[in-house]
């Protein structure tokens, strides 16, 4: 870098996504405690395990292809148009490891591609990869004490790092074939994260079927309590902590927005639109204060639902909050939550559908709501600095809507758990399940501590002790 | 021997590539990274339903289930 204010810029920036990064951790762990609070204590182990593995799969897998699927996707391709070219995103490329920038090694790449990728391709990787576990996250818990780990491994690999991430291409990337035509705008993923992480794990609890003995014989539902409802809160307290740099990692922190030849350096949302820092902060805390008091009402003072509420307030407002007033943004949240709340609860009785942390609802709903209503709200804004884009309208949003909850969520979830039911993949068996997964390393534990105590008895009998 | 492109920092830093040791064997490594992920699904699936097997004959029992189900009862801990 050949001179301060590019080096600073650019470094800058690489610094910004790295601590993206570390805040979006906390979803993750967020997301484990939540779901453990939520199991029964004779399935903790194994629901803790079936989350924590979502890290290193869809990591792994989101360097062999996902990354590569999000710049080379934005047509279609075959939508709009052909593959682009991504010789940075390809796992095989030089920019996905340490790299000054310099002259490429190899062919393909250009000094531009070199300059430009060297000190950020890391960072976004991964900042796009948290959003990633935080897509397959929001479906572990919806199918918990019943779903085989494998099955689920296999399905949180395709939404972490193939579905989650076209739509990505398709609706969140500057370029992206549903910005272009349909003027999609979805500043902070109420659509590309959580409409079809729900909507996924619909289609896969359709399929699962729910839990033995959640449902009366009159179709009416029975409570399953949560094992621990302080350790179900703590995890969702995290998950908002991590939002914020999910909030952040959603924007680029410093760009020249200024067309023609002057000079304007400003944050700007993920299509490039200028915004700032301060506008999102008030949006999302103003979202998130319409989701907790709203959803305190709608569930008279239900700590679990109240805590999920202030996530769905948050969820509803964001796909517009680069844009909202804040005050809209507390209402927009406010009503995102009862429209979740009522519909988690409506298709919970009709289609006997058993979400266990309610993350159809959260995600789903609400995002697939937040989706819509920003098209009436931001009606004919730009959704882009490309005059030639489409502007934001309710249709174009509602098309969009559909397309992450329905076509890339609920869909290719179906099909999949359909086929790993035939292979009798997808849920553990059934005495299996009435005992609990950790049955096995729960009669061990007690053999090795009376094993144990034995040793310690007949150690105190030596020494005189009885 | 050296296992990379890296002699010295000496020289002019803005035309440094590559890093990484064995520049030019990234087919090599994608191909495993690709094995290791696909061996591994492999292996655990295999895995979970001997476990599953294992479990089913040597630990489900009404004993087990009445105490598993004492247990839930008497213990679903909500405050």
């Amino acid at each position: 870098m050949a001179n301060e204010l590019t080096a600073l810029s650019t470094i800058f920036t690489e610094f910004y996504y790295w601590v993206t990064v570390v805040f979006m951790f906390l979803i993750h762990v967020g997301f484990c405690i939540y779901e453990v609070g939520v199991s029964r204590r004779k399935n903790h182990m194994h629901t803790l395990m079936k989350n924590t593995m979502i890290v290193p799969l869809v990591t792994v897998t989101f360097y062999l292809f996902g990354w590569w699927i999000y710049s080379a996707f934005p047509n279609g391709p075959f939508i709009i148009g052909d593959l682009v070219e991504a010789p940075w995103a390809t796992p095989w490329s030089e920019l996905m490891g340490s790299h000054m920038g310099g002259v490429p090694a190899s062919a393909g790449l250009t000094a531009d591609d070199t300059a430009s990728w060297a000190r950020l391709n890391g960072v976004l990787w991964a900042a796009f990869l948290l959003f990633s576990w935080t897509a397959a996250s929001i479906v572990s818990g919806a199918c918990i004490e019943r779903i085989r780990s494998n099955a689920f491994w296999i399905l949180a690999v395709l939404i972490g790092s193939v579905m989650w991430i076209i739509d990505a291409a398709w609706g969140w990337h500057p370029q992206g074939w549903m910005v272009q035509i349909l003027g999609y705008h979805d500043a902070y993923a109420s659509g590309v994260i959580h409409a079809i992480a729900g909507g996924f794990a619909l289609g896969i609890l359709v399929v699962l079927g729910p839990r033995i003995g959640r449902f009366r014989e009159d179709g009416s539902p029975r409570v399953i309590p949560q094992h621990n409802p302080w350790l179900t809160t703590v995890g969702l307290f995290l998950i908002y902590t991590g939002f914020w740099g999910f909030y952040a990692a959603c924007n680029i922190p410093i760009l020249d927005v200024q067309q023609g030849d002057s000079i304007f350096f400003s944050a700007t949302n993920i299509y490039l639109v200028p915004t700032t820092l301060s506008a999102i902060t008030f949006n999302f805390l103003m979202s998130l204060a319409g989701g907790l008091m709203a959803g305190y009402i709608v569930s008279k003072g239900d700590a679990f639902w109240t805590y999920s509420s202030g996530l769905a307030g948050i969820i509803a407002a964001s796909a517009g909050n680069d844009l909202y007033h804040p005050i809209q943004a507390m209402f927009i949240a406010a009503a995102g939550v009862v429209f979740m709340y009522k519909m988690h609860h409506w298709v919970e009785q009709k289609f006997k559908i058993d979400d266990a942390v309610g993350a159809v609802a959260v995600h789903g709903y609400a995002g697939f709501f937040g989706v819509c209503i920003a098209g009436f709200v931001l009606w004919g804004y730009p959704s882009s600095p490309n005059p030639e884009y489409a502007v934001i309208t309710p249709w174009g949003q509602i098309a969009g809507a559909i397309i992450m909850f329905w076509v890339l969520g609920f869909a290719p979830a179906f099909l999949v758990a359909k086929l790993l039911a035939k292979l009798n993949m997808l849920r553990i068996p059934m005495e299996i399940e009435l005992v609990g997964l950790d049955v096995a390393l729960e009669i061990k534990a007690e053999i090795a501590a009376k094993d144990l105590i034995g040793a310690e008895r007949e150690k105190a009998a030596a020494i005189g002790i009885d | 021997m050296s296992t990379g492109n890296i002699q010295d920092f000496l020289g002019n830093i803005a035309e440094i590539g590559p890093m990484y040791p064995f520049v030019g064997w990234e087919w090599l490594f994608t191909l495993l990274c690709f094995v290791f992920w696909i061996g591994w699904h492999s292996w655990q699936i295999r895995h979970e339903s001997r476990e599953f097997r294992e479990e089913a004959e040597n630990y489900i029992s009404k004993e087990i289930l009445e105490r598993v189900s004492d247990r839930e009862a008497a213990d679903p801990d909500v405050h």
